[in-house]
C-alpha cells in the first residue's frame, strides 16, 4: 500500500502542471480518491472536456468498483458512517488488499478493513499534495510520467491472472478491447467494456445449460 | 464557466460518480449476492476489465509508423517482466516509468 505514495505524487506532479494551485490535487485525494480516475482527469481538463464527458469517462473507467461492491458485499458488515466509509474507499488497491489479506490475532475484520481503507486514502492524500508541492517548486521534465498509469494497470493485470489462471476473461476482453480501438479509438473504454460483460454473460449461460 | 469554478464542477461530478459506481451494488444488489451469474460476473469481470484497461492506455499507440510503439512496449516489457519475477508493485511500476520517461526526453527511440 506504499505504492500510494509514487504514484499518488506521479499525480500531483502531471496535476500542478496544469496550473490550478496544489491544495486542489489534495481535495482530489480527498473527494474522488480514485487512482486511474484521478490520472484519466489530468487529460479530461487538459481538454477542457464537457461535464457530461467526464461523468461518462468517470462511471465506464470505475464501473469495475461495482464488480469489487459485488464480492465483498458478504464481507462489508459494518454499519452507517464506518459502512459508507468502506464502500467510499473501495478502490483496486484496497479491493486487492481485501481479498487478498486476512486480520492478524483478534482484531475485528471491520476494523481491519477499516484501518486498511484509512491508511490507503491517507498514503494517497500524502503522495497527491507533496507531488503537486514539490512540482510546484521545481521545473521537472513530466513528458512521460504518464506511463505510471499503464504500469499500474499491467501490475494489477498481472495479480488477476495469479488469482484466476484461466484464460477466457482475458481473451474475452482483448477482442473486446481491440474491438473498441479499431471502431472508436478515443471513446473505446465503453464499447469494450459492455461488450466484454455481455459475452460473460453468454458464456456463463452456454456453461450453465451444460452442467 | 472560470478555471477554478469549472476544476471543482470536474471534481464534483467525478466524486459523485465514482461514489455511485462504488455504492450501486450495495444498495441495489444486496438480497442478490449469492446468484450464480453475480458470483461468476465477481470473479471474471475484475480480469476482464484490467485487461481492457491496459488496451485504453496503450490506445494511442501508432503501430503502422515509427517508432510503431516501441517506448510503450518496451517499458511494458519491463514492468511485466520485474513483477512475474519479484513481485514488487512499487518497483516495478518505478522502472517502468522511469524508463519510458528517459527514451521519452532522450527520444532514443524516435
Amino acid at each position: 500500500m506504499f505504492g500510494y505514495v509514487p504514484l499518488g505524487m506521479a499525480f500531483g506532479i502531471l496535476f500542478q502542471d496544469l496550473g490550478y494551485p496544489w491544495y486542489f490535487a489534495t481535495l482530489m485525494g480527498l473527494f474522488v480518491f480514485a487512482g486511474a480516475a484521478q490520472f484519466m482527469a489530468i487529460g479530461l481538463l487538459t481538454a477542457q472536456a464537457g461535464l457530461l464527458e467526464v461523468a461518462v469517462s468517470t462511471l465506464a473507467l470505475n464501473s469495475r468498483h461495482i464488480f469489487f461492491g459485488l464480492s465483498v458485499l458478504g464481507r462489508y458488515r459494518a454499519r452507517g458512517l464506518k459502512k459508507a466509509y468502506l464502500i467510499f474507499g473501495l478502490t483496486d488497491e484496497t479491493y486487492s488488499l481485501i481479498t487478498s489479506t486476512e486480520p492478524r490475532g483478534q482484531q475485528d475484520e471491520q476494523d481491519y478493513y477499516l484501518t486498511i481503507t484509512a491508511l490507503n486514502q491517507s498514503y494517497w492524500l500524502v503522495g497527491c499534495t507533496l507531488g503537486a508541492v514539490a512540482g510546484s517548486q521545481a521545473d521537472l521534465n513530466t513528458a512521460g510520467m504518464d506511463f505510471a498509469m499503464t504500469a499500474l494497470f499491467l501490475v494489477l493485470l498481472i495479480e488477476q491472472w495469479t488469482k484466476i489462471r484461466e484464460l477466457f476473461p482475458f481473451a474475452i476482453a482483448m477482442f473486446s478491447g481491440m474491438l473498441g480501438i479499431v471502431l472508436f479509438r478515443e471513446q473505446m473504454l465503453l464499447i469494450a467494456i459492455a461488450t466484454a460483460i455481455v459475452v460473460l454473460i453468454l458464456q456463463w449461460r452456454m456453461s450453465g445449460t451444460r452442467a | 464557466m472560470n478555471g477554478t469554478t469549472y476544476l471543482i464542477a470536474v471534481i464534483g461530478v467525478m466524486t459523485a460518480a465514482t461514489f455511485f459506481t462504488r455504492v450501486l451494488p450495495f444498495a441495489l444488489l444486496r438480497n442478490m449476492a449469492d446468484h450464480p451469474l453475480l458470483l461468476f460476473l465477481g470473479r471474471y469481470t475484475p480480469p476482464a476489465i484490467m485487461t481492457i484497461l491496459v488496451l485504453y492506455s496503450l490506445r494511442g499507440i501508432d503501430l503502422t509508423a515509427a517508432p510503431f510503439g516501441a517506448p510503450e512496449l518496451t517499458a511494458s516489457l519491463i514492468t511485466v517482466t520485474l513483477h512475474l519475477w519479484l513481485r514488487n508493485t512499487l518497483l516495478s511500476i518505478f522502472s517502468g516509468t522511469a524508463f519510458y520517461m528517459f527514451v521519452v526526453q532522450t527520444g532514443v527511440f524516435i
